[in-house]
Formats: structure tokens, C-alpha cells, sequence
């Protein structure tokens, strides 16, 4: 059975999306060694189901890692002056609809921190 | 004088042991753009002994009679290449090769010689896969279905790649000479795969001979060994692949039952595990974490050395993390599988069962015999239906047994 190939069509038809994921509280930014565990976990399913395209980063939100350019070449601290909640990261998965990449998202722990996760289909530059 | 038939089953087997060995040490004479040449005379020795052996009855050394035997048919291809060179084309010298070289099959010269052609076959003028298919033919003695099996390709497939890559090394007309120490390092990542996708061949291949899949196992841990006594090989990730196959060849034994069974790691007897060999693993992991590069290999490793090290539950933590990391370094439905299975053992089957179910591989046996081991708790019917799917798609026997004999657990 060539299931390699097979997998590779079904890639074929499949949309990317990245997961943005944000946080309240930059004290929950450092996770403890369960969340850790849950966090990779929920990566490592994702790329068991080969739907992940790209393992992301993390943003550091911390004092000197992060500044916030504005017209007139402003500078602040932090990514979090107006709104109170930041970026903390991203990854890129595949999947065929908007509502699958949903469904990936809505098993992370992040949801029992406070934090949110944000769908958006990749266009990709040619 | 032995039974003049039992050559036929003799025959066979050296040929497996001998005959990549001898193309090698003679492509490093003829040049790697004549590799046809090699391995004509390679089978002209394995035909000779054929029918002289039927006649003649097998001699006491069989393995030095072939290598004379393919020595002197090299010499004598020298000496009509020689005549030929000189008397018809009038020239001066004849190209490349050495008429008086000497044909030296010692242990060193094989050794030296194929991993001097390995890494000459892995030339980045070929893509990656088939450089790795054509090493496995040339120098593994593969046969074009077990490549394929290795790939999960199409048979036809790999032909067509193995005649391009052929073709394409001709082209270059390049020679197997000492290579610069940027070209061993660039190459060396496929080196790897290759002696990898050698030992895997040997560990898990479907035939039932046991001698077969050692020599494979062992033609495997030979190589990269000497890649481990070389100091521009010997890198972290060399080490870790070591450490990997000392690992899983320590279970070779207890893996099957007398008449070639497999016994599942569940069941095997830790007595009969080769704890020299684990000693072997832990001292090549040591070495692999000389270094901040993880691989591939050193995550298997880690596997493996939990898998031998340890009895105690906690264990499982530990392989699933590390397949967590080995499935987003690269991906692959047994890694996939393998990781939810872990993942079962540390969370339990009906937290599994939705991951296991959305790895989505349903042309994969072993996609059914997970399914039907998470079900076989809760759900008798189901995991009987996922075993006989799992029987449908696997072809090798053994396998069928083992599952009938599961089934017929489940309906008792």
C-alpha cells in the first residue's frame, strides 16, 4: 500500500492556518512543567494527524524582548500598551476547512489560563 | 566432501553475505562509473560456483573460493582491457585502473571499500531518496521490493529512480577517491539514513529467517561502528545511531519464539535480553550527548534506553515526550501510531482512543491493531472488527497468527 502518496494527496487539497495564540497575564507566560506537558502534547497530536506545517515560536513579551514602534518613531515598552492582552506565539497547521483548524485549537490548554486562540487561512506570497 | 546438493541452500545465503561486500572492494578498483562491470563479475563468481559446487561439491572454504574466483576474473578482464588499450587503440597507458592492482577481500579492505562507496553513492547529484535506494542495492544488497518496502513505494518506482541515479553518477564519471572533509560531512546525513534503513530492514523485516535479519542488523552495526572510529564521522549523531541499534539488537533474541514468532514486548523475557550490548547503547548515548544537536537518532535512543532500562511506570512519561519530539522533528504514520500508544499508556485507552482515531491511516494494519487493542476493553465487537481489518492489510504471516490468536482471546 503506497500510503505515503496517499497522504500527500490528500495534502494537496488542504488549506493552511495560523493559530495565534494570546494570553491576559504575563505572570501565566511561564509555564509550569504540567502545562508544559499539556501544551506539547496538543503540538504532538497535531503532528501525528500530519496537519502540522510549522512548529511556530514563541514571542517573548518580557521588559527588553519586547518594544512597540509607533508613527513619529515612538518607542515603548512591550507589545501591550492600549490592550492588555499580548501575542505569546504561533504555529501553522493544515487543514481542509476553516472549522477543522477551529476544532484543533478549541483542545488547548490554553482556554484554562484565560488565553485565546486566533484562526487565520494563510495566503501565501508567490 | 559435503553432499553435493546442499549447495543450493548454501548458495543463497552467501550470496546475501558476500556479494555487496564484493561488488564494493571491486567497484573501488574499477571505478564507480563502472559499476556494472563490478557487478557482473560479482555474479559471474556466485554463477561459477553454481555449477562448479553441483559437480564438485561445495569447497571447505566457500567464501575465499568465491572471492578467488572473483579475483582472478578481474585480473583477467585486466589483462584483455590491458591488450586491448595498448595493441588496438595504440595507447600509452590504460586508463585509470592498475593492471597489477591486487584484489585484497580482507576484513579491512571490505569495510574500507563500502564505506568508501557509500559514501561515493551518496552523491549530492542525485536526489536524497535516491541516493539512499541506489546505496541500498549496491551496497546492502537490496532487492528492488525490499527498497520499495523500505519507502512504502511502488516497486516500479524505485526501478525507474535506480536506473536514473545510475545513469546520472555515469554522467559525473567520477571515481571513489578520498573525499574532502566538507563533502563527508554534507554526506554524511545520508550516510546514516541508509545504514538506519539497513538495520530497520533486519529488525522488522516480514521474513521468518532469523539468520537473514541478523546479518542484516549486524551488517549494519559493523558500518556504522567503523563511522564511529573514523574522527571525522564520529559525530554526535553517529553515536546516538549506534546507541540505537546496540539498543534494539539486545532485544533480537527475545523477540521471537523458536519457531521465529514474534513475542511482544509485553511478554518478552527480560532474562534473555543481551545486557552486554545495552551496556554497548548506554556507552554510544554517553558519546552522542557530546553536543547540543538533538537528531533523530539521539530521540529513538532515548526510546529504546527506556525501553530497556526501565520497569517502572513513569517510564511511559518519558516516551511519549520523546515521541512528542520525535513526531515534530519529522513525521511518519509508525511514529504517529507509536506515539499514540505511548500516549494510551500514561493517559489510559479512552483518552487515546479519540487520538488514536484522528491519525486517520485506515489502510495501515497497524492503524487496526492499535484500534482494536484501545477497544478491546470496552468493546469487544469493535476491536474484533479492527483485528480482522488489521489480518486483511498485513502480509506478513507471522502477523496473521498473532492476530487470529488475538481475536480468538477476545471471543472466548
Amino acid at each position: 500500500m503506497p500510503i505515503v502518496m496517499e497522504i500527500n494527496i490528500k495534502i494537496d487539497n488542504m488549506k493552511e492556518f495560523a493559530l495565534i495564540f494570546r494570553l491576559n497575564d504575563v505572570a501565566d507566560f511561564r509555564p509550569t512543567p504540567e502545562q508544559m506537558e499539556e501544551r506539547m502534547n496538543w503540538l504532538a497530536s497535531i503532528a501525528a494527524q500530519n496537519r502540522l506545517v510549522d512548529k511556530g515560536n514563541t514571542l517573548l513579551p518580557t521588559a527588553g524582548s519586547a518594544k512597540t514602534v509607533r508613527p513619529d518613531n515612538s518607542v515603548t515598552d512591550g507589545p501591550y500598551t492600549e490592550i492588555k492582552e499580548f501575542i505569546s506565539g504561533y504555529i501553522v497547521v493544515r487543514a481542509g476547512t476553516i472549522q477543522e483548524a477551529v476544532d484543533m485549537a478549541k483542545r488547548n490548554p490554553i482556554f484554562e489560563i484565560g488565553g485565546s486562540i486566533e484562526v487565520r487561512e494563510v495566503l501565501k506570497r508567490d | 566432501m559435503d553432499n553435493p546438493g546442499s549447495y543450493r541452500e548454501l548458495l543463497p545465503q552467501l550470496f546475501r553475505q558476500e556479494y555487496a561486500k564484493m561488488t564494493a572492494v571491486l567497484c573501488r578498483h574499477f571505478g564507480l562509473a563502472h559499476m556494472e562491470i563490478a557487478e557482473d563479475l560479482a555474479s559471474d563468481a556466485f554463477l561459477k560456483a553454481s555449477e562448479h559446487w553441483a559437480i564438485h561439491g561445495v569447497p571447505e572454504n566457500p567464501v575465499a573460493w568465491l572471492y578467488t574466483t572473483a579475483r582472478n576474473k578481474a585480473k583477467d578482464l585486466f589483462k584483455r582491457d590491458a591488450v586491448f588499450e595498448t595493441k588496438i587503440k595504440g595507447m600509452q597507458e590504460s586508463a585509470g585502473a592498475e593492471p597489477q592492482a591486487e584484489f585484497e577481500f580482507t576484513q579491512q579492505a571490505i569495510s574500507d571499500s563500502q564505506l568508501a562507496m557509500i559514501f561515493a553513492v551518496c552523491d549530492p547529484v542525485n536526489a536524497k531518496d535516491a541516493q539512499i535506494c541506489l546505496a541500498l542495492q549496491v551496497l546492502c544488497g537490496f532487492r528492488v521490493e525490499e527498497i520499495a518496502g523500505a519507502f512504502l513505494t511502488k516497486p516500479e518506482t524505485i526501478k525507474k529512480r535506480l536506473q536514473r541515479a545510475r545513469t546520472n553518477l555515469r554522467n559525473t564519471r567520477f571515481n571513489i577517491k578520498p573525499l574532502h572533509e566538507a563533502d563527508v560531512k554534507s554526506r554524511l546525513e545520508t550516510v546514516l539514513k541508509t545504514l538506519y534503513l539497513l538495520f530497520n530492514e533486519g529488525y522488522f523485516s516480514g521474513t521468518t529467517d532469523r539468520q537473514i535479519r541478523k546479518d542484516l542488523c549486524s551488517e549494519a552495526m559493523r558500518l556504522t561502528f567503523f563511522l564511529t572510529e573514523c574522527p571525522l564521522t564520529d559525530l554526535p549523531q553517529t553515536n546516538a545511531l549506534l546507541a540505537l541499534m546496540c539498543y534494539q539488537s539486545s532485544r533480537l533474541e527475545a523477540r521471537t519464539a523458536g519457531k521465529g514468532t514474534p513475542i511482544l514486548f509485553d511478554d518478552q523475557d527480560r532474562g534473555r535480553w543481551d545486557h552486554a550490548l545495552i551496556q554497548r547503547g548506554n556507552h554510544y548515548l554517553i558519546n552522542a550527548t557530546n553536543g547540543r544537536e538533538v537528531s533523530k537518532y539521539h530521540l529513538e535512543a532515548g526510546i529504546a534506553y527506556w525501553h530497556t532500562a526501565s520497569t517502572d511506570k513513569s517510564k511511559w512519561e518519558r516516551i511519549l515526550q520523546l515521541y512528542n519530539e520525535l513526531i515534530l522533528m519529522e513525521y511518519s504514520p509508525i511514529t504517529a501510531l507509536n506515539r499514540t500508544f505511548a500516549f494510551a499508556k500514561v493517559y489510559g485507552h479512552k483518552h487515546a482512543l479519540p487520538e488514536a482515531e484522528k491519525l486517520n491511516l485506515p489502510d495501515n494494519t497497524y492503524y487496526h491493531q492499535l484500534l482494536g487493542y484501545l477497544h478491546a476493553d470496552t468493546d469487544v465487537p469493535r476491536a474484533i472488527g479492527h483485528y480482522q481489518l488489521a489480518m486483511r492489510l498485513t502480509k506478513s504471516n507471522m502477523e496473521k497468527q498473532l492476530l487470529k490468536s488475538k481475536i480468538a482471546k477476545l471471543t472466548v
